[in-house]
């Protein structure tokens, strides 16, 4: 391959960054500048080393395969690789708030490290789950090589700066303190970029397909790139201090900055971590059973429902709070009427199953994607119910938001993203089966034992939180102070990041598991009870 | 084409289920947001209200750049424990000039949008750079660092006019004395009345407990002591808001 | 706040109720007996081949 372009452009990208570090006009964009200089000057020599010199064979380009599946292997790598990252920080951010002494100043502090961690799960590992499985399932479903040649790769590989900015940038101290919206002007800037590449190559794809129909795990896909675009782009509007310099201030100000954000923050819950992954759950789950969606008509107005009234249930984030009075009782009725499509869709979801259900007995790969389901039925039972303002009165700023968040962010997206790993990897290196079903079953149990542990520790947490703020003693004063609030905690918070080494301790067997198949090995194993019985091998 | 066929038209025409989408995703956020930028009854009329000055802004810079948002709230609820506990609940005029907003979403620690005046200059350097000296119970990161890192001036006056450039009213004269002010609040040896009158409440003096060093601990300790102290609340009755 | 109330009346009236009968219409719609055949045949496009 020849790669004399990109080549040009990674040279001249590290180069500006130099210039940009050596006229910065802050210590931090400067020392991020670095950064950015030597990754792109890595790049440039790794693509110099592979450079082949030889002549293009006569016969011309080699003929193009149906399917642009590398970029995918790379992708499910990644997303195995960020996953172990993320949940690693989050081990380490839930040892912090345990063991303050922790903390490693200035650097690794908690304030620093929590962007870190949910950036790295929801952005890194969540984000490249979504462009991988994207990018195979608009080809299985368009019948249709990926548009855009080798756009596919930019669009991973930019994705992957992004990443490696927006963290190097927090433990830095570059963030605009925008929950989920962190990484600064620039960093946004390139995102921007990488996303509309992401929607032309999407896009182009659904275009050039040669199927009629397009369906309906598309639809979801596409409402997820086109809303996060639009998300992104509002909810960063800034103004740079200077185009050389990290820091800029936000164009909006208190109680519009504050909807704005959580319109955002709350449909980056809706679209990235619910639309996208309801693509997943409609195209993996099929297959995994092999039987069609339960109700495909339920799946249209699951689809039109759900991103219809998502949009409006930010300012749940907000009750209470100065923002007026008639916002936050939409963003609760909204919010409130937004269980049913989700149950819907989680209805539909598992009822793909009927008929199957065996499978959730003997397939460990099936039952984690029935469970990741659940978790979704479950966090979206619990997420309108913390929406009504009575609830919401105790709930908010407790741990248990904390708890519901990783319901749905382990149960739903951790789950389902394994389910589709498990699935992918066979098919993608074209192995007989995974080097060990077995361990898929370990992961299952690790992993739900760790979200059930968590969630149950989380919820006894925050309401305990809450009622002690709100604790009056016959005398009318109140009972505790909040340092003896704090103190409270610190069972739960132990016992949190229990549940989440289980977690991780999963994903680990999970990265083993994968890179054993990936290797082209078979573990020698019985095979679980009941499931279909490996062909014996040939006398 | 009789009207039966028309979403089979979407679901093969990618652009349009492309703007439809879109469209069904810009309604809620037009319904709910747009309102905020022209309903007057939105942020409430109150006096007091000033843009924060120079060193004040430079604090506040780090409190973002630290990340407090993600364990400490600016938002006051309208409940007799968080009133009785924090101060008067939160207007939508107090954080009329933060760009951006600081409510935040978690209470690991407690509220800080009234932590202004509360406590000395020395109990915050104490409580920064070693927080369970000063609070046994507390899980606060150490911040020691912020008391020997020199505050970063160079761009004071470039920060105060991008805050201009999204809505704050920073006057000329602001600006051409940012730098100025800057230093003179934190410096107890110099004439602060340009300061103290451009910026009326700005407490002045000394906050790290070293007069010779101007660093980022001088700066976000003058922000967390004006916080929630321009509006004048002693003649608000508290409980009329209650929810 | 004339504004608001103005808003805020049609919220409640007209416009909800437009919004529940476009609802009933999509609904109707979706499930109406003829895309029945139309549906099965999407519903099968991801089982198709690989």
């Amino acid at each position: 391959m020849k790669h004399t372009v990109e080549m040009i452009v990674l040279a001249v990208g590290a180069f500006l960054a130099l210039v940009g570090a050596g006229f910065a006009q802050d210590r931090l964009f400067g020392a991020h500048m670095w950064i950015l200089f030597f990754v792109l000057l890595g790049g440039t020599l790794v693509l110099m080393r592979r450079t082949d010199f030889r002549p293009i064979p006569a016969g011309g380009a080699p003929r193009q395969s149906e399917y642009f599946d590398e970029v995918v292997k790379y992708g499910v790598i990644a997303t195995m690789f960020w996953g172990v990252v993320g949940f690693l920080v989050g081990v380490v951010v839930a040892l912090q708030l345990a063991f303050p002494d922790l903390n490693i100043e200035p650097w690794f502090n908690f304030g620093r490290v929590r962007p870190l961690h949910t950036s790295a799960v929801i952005f890194a590992f969540g984000g490249n789950a979504l462009i991988a499985t994207s990018f195979y399932v608009v080809q299985r479903t368009s019948r249709a090589r990926l548009f855009g040649g080798d756009l596919g790769w930019f669009v991973f590989w930019g994705y992957q700066l992004f990443i490696v900015l927006a963290a190097t940038g927090y433990l830095l101290g570059i963030t605009q303190s925008r929950e989920y919206a962190e990484p600064e002007w620039y960093v946004d800037l390139w995102l921007t970029v990488v996303w509309v590449a992401y929607l032309v190559v999407f896009l182009g794809t659904i275009l050039k397909r040669k199927e009629p129909h397009i369906y309906v795990a598309n639809w979801f896909y596409l409402s997820f790139i086109v809303t996060i675009a639009m998300l992104h782009v509002v909810n960063n509007l800034a103004v740079p201090v200077s185009f050389l310099g990290s820091k800029s201030y936000s164009a909006f100000s208190g109680v519009q900055d504050a909807l704005t954000q959580w319109w955002y923050g709350h449909n980056a819950v809706g679209f990235f971590l619910t639309a996208g992954f309801l693509a997943m759950m409609y195209y993996f789950i099929p297959k995994q059973v092999n039987r069609p969606v339960y109700s495909y008509r339920l799946s249209i107005i699951h689809f039109w429902a759900l991103i219809f009234m998502y949009i409006w249930a930010g300012p749940h984030h907000l009750h209470y709070t100065a923002l007026p009075d008639w916002a936050q009782t939409l963003g609760m009725v909204f919010s409130v009427m937004l269980w049913m499509p989700s149950w819907g869709g989680m209805i539909n979801g598992l009822m793909t199953l009927s008929g199957a259900w065996d499978k959730v007995r003997t397939d460990p790969v099936v039952r984690m994607m029935v469970m990741a389901v659940a978790f979704y039925g479950m966090a979206t039972f619990e997420g309108p119910m913390m929406s009504i303002k009575a609830v919401n009165s105790l709930s908010h700023y407790t741990d248990w938001t904390i708890g519901h968040v990783h319901s749905g962010a382990l149960g739903w997206n951790g789950l389902i993203t394994f389910g589709a790993i498990y699935y992918l990897v066979p098919k993608l290196w074209n192995r007989e089966r995974l080097y060990s079903v077995r361990m898929v079953n370990w992961h299952f149990w690790l992993a739900t034992l760790g979200i059930v542990i968590y969630a149950a520790v989380m919820w006894v947490a925050g309401i305990q939180q809450g009622l002690m703020w709100r604790e009056y003693d016959d005398q009318g004063f109140l009972v505790y102070s909040f340092a003896e609030t704090v103190a409270a905690m610190f069972p739960y918070y132990v016992m949190r990041a229990v549940g989440g080494a289980l977690f991780l301790a999963g994903a680990v067997l999970m990265a083993f598991n994968i890179t054993m198949t990936i290797l082209g090995r078979l573990r020698d194993e019985a095979p679980i009870v009941g499931a279909v019985p490996l062909p014996a091998p040939a006398e | 084409m009789s009207i039966l066929d028309k979403h089979a038209l979407l679901e093969r025409n990618a652009t349009l289920l492309l703007v439809g989408s879109l469209v069904a995703v810009s309604i809620g956020g037009i319904v709910e947001i747009a309102p905020l930028f022209y309903l007057e009854n939105t942020i409430e009329k109150v006096e007091g209200m000033r843009p924060y000055s120079p060193l004040e802004l430079a604090g506040r810079d780090i409190y973002i750049r630290e990340g407090c948002y993600v364990c400490h709230s600016q938002m006051v609820r309208p409940f007799r424990d968080e009133v009785e506990r924090y101060g008067h609940y939160s207007l939508a005029a107090e954080s009329m000039y933060d760009h951006p907003f600081q409510w935040g979403s978690k209470r690991t620690g407690p509220d800080l949008a009234r932590v202004g005046d509360r406590y000395s200059n020395e109990w915050h350097v104490q409580h920064m750079i070693e927080p369970r000296s000063v609070v046994p119970e507390s899980v606060m990161p150490s911040y020691a660092f912020l008391k020997e890192t020199p505050l970063e001036v160079r761009n004071v006056a470039t920060s105060l006019k991008a805050n201009r450039a999204v809505g704050v009213p920073y006057t000329n004269e602001m600006i051409e004395n940012a730098a100025a002010d800057l230093r003179a609040q934190a410096d107890p040896n110099v004439d602060t009345s340009g300061v103290e009158a451009r910026y009326p409440k700005a407490k002045v003096g000394d906050f790290d407990g070293d007069p010779q060093k101007l660093t980022e601990m001088d700066a976000l300790v003058a922000y967390l002591q004006m916080l929630g102290t321009l509006v004048d609340f002693s003649t608000y009755d508290d409980a009329t808001g209650y929810r | 706040m004339e504004t608001y109330t103005a808003m805020r009346h049609f919220a409640d009236s007209w416009g909800l109720l437009a919004m529940v009968l476009f609802f009933l219409g999509v609904i109707t719609f979706t499930f109406r007996p003829g895309g029945k055949k139309a549906a099965q045949r999407a519903a099968s496009i991801p089982l198709q081949e690989d």
